[in-house]
């Protein structure tokens, strides 16, 4: 397998992985929303109520700025970053 | 305003500017207290805001394709993070949506989790192989990517369809801002509304939309979380309300369950004036099927992934690593104002549920809230209504109604801040909305002056003519845009939820696979473009006259139905005609490793 296919290998697993964690809080919690409610959750809201108004949200952009690190990595891993001068 | 010292200023340059902003802030409070009249104040909250842009847009003039079409590529991650934020953030954003999370909860609360989530969907799929593509425009992409003029045009129209349904709505905010602020009639404040606009974008192009929108971030930002943090501290729910409202949300739940929902009769509600409602549905109670929440989601997430405007942000930004972090940014600046949304709409609900609070109106006589100072100004507006259905002298929660965009417009001087906050407010509205509507002018008319009057009719134009050719577009599709708005034919909020509908029924996986799917080719993706749109458009034609809908698909999720039409027909069509050549193949190995020249660049 040539490098560029490792590298792709690889950037479709770190995808595979993220689009997993963005499907856990985009829909699989509120697939339970009901259910979820009834427990007090973080700072005393709701659960369901907390994840909607903040939880899901800040997740989105803590795994988007890891997502962005993690692929920076494999870039530089397999030669392919870009130089600074370009 | 393009060497590489400005690049280097900017945190100075925008610091500066910040300041200066609240200083004018503080220089109006002044004024209030000096007996300046509030419609004074509003109407320089509005025009000075106004001209800084103007001024930005002027500084920003350029006669380079490279700056007009992208900013010249060096606008660095974090700005173009605030840029994007604005674009992103509409009038429906900041005027519509603590209103419609006041009213409906959970249910509504779907697009705050759809508005977000698709920017994961941005960054992972799209944004960073776009940029290495060193496209100017969406349909700049597909027209590459899968060849041919048709491929090209579909996209333009695709393009058209969706940031078209959506400009007449910010067109429609800027207008309805701009009459209560300058206090004329909604016809000519749209005009207004619509040379703003123009004045930011025209000259610069991107490069003086991208300045601007940094620019209207800050105001807006202000804008709404200042009174959030204000409000709260003056009832003493907290300092910092995000993660301080737990009490409060519950003690909605208890007055909820202690006035009860009154469900009113079809003559009761008839005297009500056309728009507002009353609250009807618990605050933070789950309310709706998971399918309901979750399809309206994805629809929204899906659209985001396909809203041209949004995605040429990123056609900016210095290198793919860049424009990734970037994304990053965006969301990060977003979500600033969207957690705030549901405390706003918590804090304004308190506000007047509350009997313990001197703000309280449930329970007081109907003679003493209609004296109120406050409720008699919008209710002259048309925002607001009493009406003693029981006849038992009191108000109940039954009996108090108000417009969607009063929970952001009116909740300053409910609480009882100074005018000087409902100017501020006026000032970011017309930010949110102005930004958006830039953003999206911008995107038809690049891609009817690069896409189609470049690359088809005439590749041999020259940049000054292509430029003015760019210039010429902006103001005609301003000036049809304004023109629809004017008519007043749909809400801001549908139209903007349809444009993301739009959007994603002919965009999303075209894009997508065009990174991801070698085998897509040409054919593919025009049956995926047209096919997605067609069966989009038809579905919502077939639901709004009177069609049962199928799926629970309803008239605001019609993307998931032609988004489903989309891919089938692409996958479909790709497999039975043959694949794409070498040339091709080989083009979209490149675009997926960030190092070497951009693959336009090379060409």
């Amino acid at each position: 397998m040539s490098n560029q296919e490792k590298h792709w290998e690889k950037s479709r697993g770190l995808l595979m992985i993220t689009l997993a964690i963005w499907f856990v809080f985009s829909i699989g919690i509120f697939l339970f929303g009901a259910e979820m409610n009834e427990v007090t959750g973080p700072f005393g809201y709701p659960w369901t109520y907390w994840f909607t108004c903040q939880g899901s949200l800040g997740a989105f952009v803590i795994l988007i700025f890891w997502f962005a690190n993690r692929q920076e990595k494999i870039d530089e891993e397999f030669g392919f970053s870009e130089r600074e001068d370009e | 305003m393009k060497s590489t010292n400005f690049i280097d200023n900017l945190p100075k340059v925008y610091g500066i500017y910040t300041g200066g902003f609240i200083g004018f802030i503080i220089l109006m409070a002044i004024a209030e207290q000096m007996g300046m009249s509030a419609k004074a104040i509003g109407i320089a909250f509005v025009a000075f805001t106004v001209f800084i842009y103007a001024l930005i847009g002027w500084l920003s003039r350029t006669a380079q394709a490279d700056a007009y079409y992208v900013a010249g590529r060096q606008v660095p991650t974090v700005f173009n993070g605030m840029a994007t934020a604005a674009d992103w953030m509409s009038g429906a954003s900041f005027v519509a949506m603590a209103g419609g999370i006041y009213f409906k909860g959970y249910g509504y609360m779907a697009l705050l989790v759809g508005w977000t989530g698709g920017y994961v969907l941005v960054a992972s799929l799209l944004a960073p192989y776009l940029r290495k593509f060193g496209c100017y425009t969406v349909p700049d992409f597909i027209g590459t990517r899968y060849g041919g003029n048709l491929a090209r045009f579909s996209a333009v129209v695709v393009l058209t369809v969706a940031s078209f349904t959506y400009v007449t709505a910010q067109i429609n905010a800027t207008g309805t801002i701009a009459s209560v602020a300058l206090d004329i009639p909604f016809q000519y404040a749209v005009y207004i509304g619509l040379i703003s606009i123009l004045l930011c974008s025209m000259l610069g192009g991107m490069r003086g939309v991208t300045w601007t929108q940094v620019a209207q971030y800050i105001v807006l930002i202000i804008a709404y979380l200042l009174p959030v943090f204000w409000i709260s501290n003056k009832i003493g729910a907290g300092f910092f309300p995000h993660f301080m409202l737990a009490d409060e949300v519950a003690r909605i739940g208890e007055l909820e369950a202690q006035f009860g929902f009154v469900k009113n009769s079809a003559a009761d509600l008839a005297t009500v004036p056309k728009g507002l409602a009353g609250i009807t549905k618990a605050h933070s109670a789950v309310n709706a099927t998971p399918w309901a929440f979750i399809s309206l989601a994805l629809a929204m997430m899906m659209g985001t992934a396909s809203l041209p405007h949004v995605m040429m942000r990123y056609f900016t930004t210095p290198s793919v690593k860049a424009a990734r972090k970037s994304v990053g940014w965006s969301l990060f600046f977003i979500f600033l104002l969207y957690s705030s949304a549901p405390m706003l709409a918590t804090l304004s609900k308190l506000s007047l549920l509350d009997p313990n609070l001197s703000t309280g109106i449930i329970g007081k006589s109907i003679a003493e809230v209609q004296a109120i100072d406050w409720y008699q100004n919008w209710n002259a507006a048309n925002l607001m209504f009493v009406s003693d259905f029981n006849g038992n002298g009191t108000v109940e929660l039954n009996e108090f109604f108000m417009g969607g965009k009063a929970v952001v417009l009116a909740t300053p001087e409910i609480a009882g801040l100074p005018y000087v906050i409902s100017g501020l407010v006026a000032a970011g509205g017309m930010a949110a909305a102005m930004s958006t509507a830039d953003g999206l002018i911008l995107a038809i008319a690049n891609a009817i002056s690069h896409d189609v009057y470049y690359k088809i009719i005439d590749p041999k134009a020259e940049t000054a003519k292509r430029l003015v050719v760019a210039r010429v577009l902006l103001v005609v599709i301003g000036f049809a845009g304004a023109t629809i708005a004017a008519m007043e034919i749909q809400g801001i909020l549908g139209s903007v939820i349809w444009a993301f509908d739009f959007a994603m029924s002919g965009l999303f996986f075209p894009l997508v696979l065009g990174v991801w799917w070698k085998r897509a080719n040409r054919q593919g993706a025009i049956a995926g473009m047209l096919g997605g749109l067609a069966a989009g458009t038809w579905y919502l034609v077939w639901v709004r006259t009177g069609g049962s809908g199928f799926l629970g698909i309803t008239q605001l999720t019609f993307g998931i139905f032609g988004s489903a039409v989309s891919l089938v027909a692409m996958v479909v069509v790709s497999l039975m005609t043959q694949e794409p050549d070498k040339a091709t193949q080989k083009m979209v190995d490149e675009v997926r490793v960030p190092s070497g020249k951009t693959i336009l660049g090379k060409q």
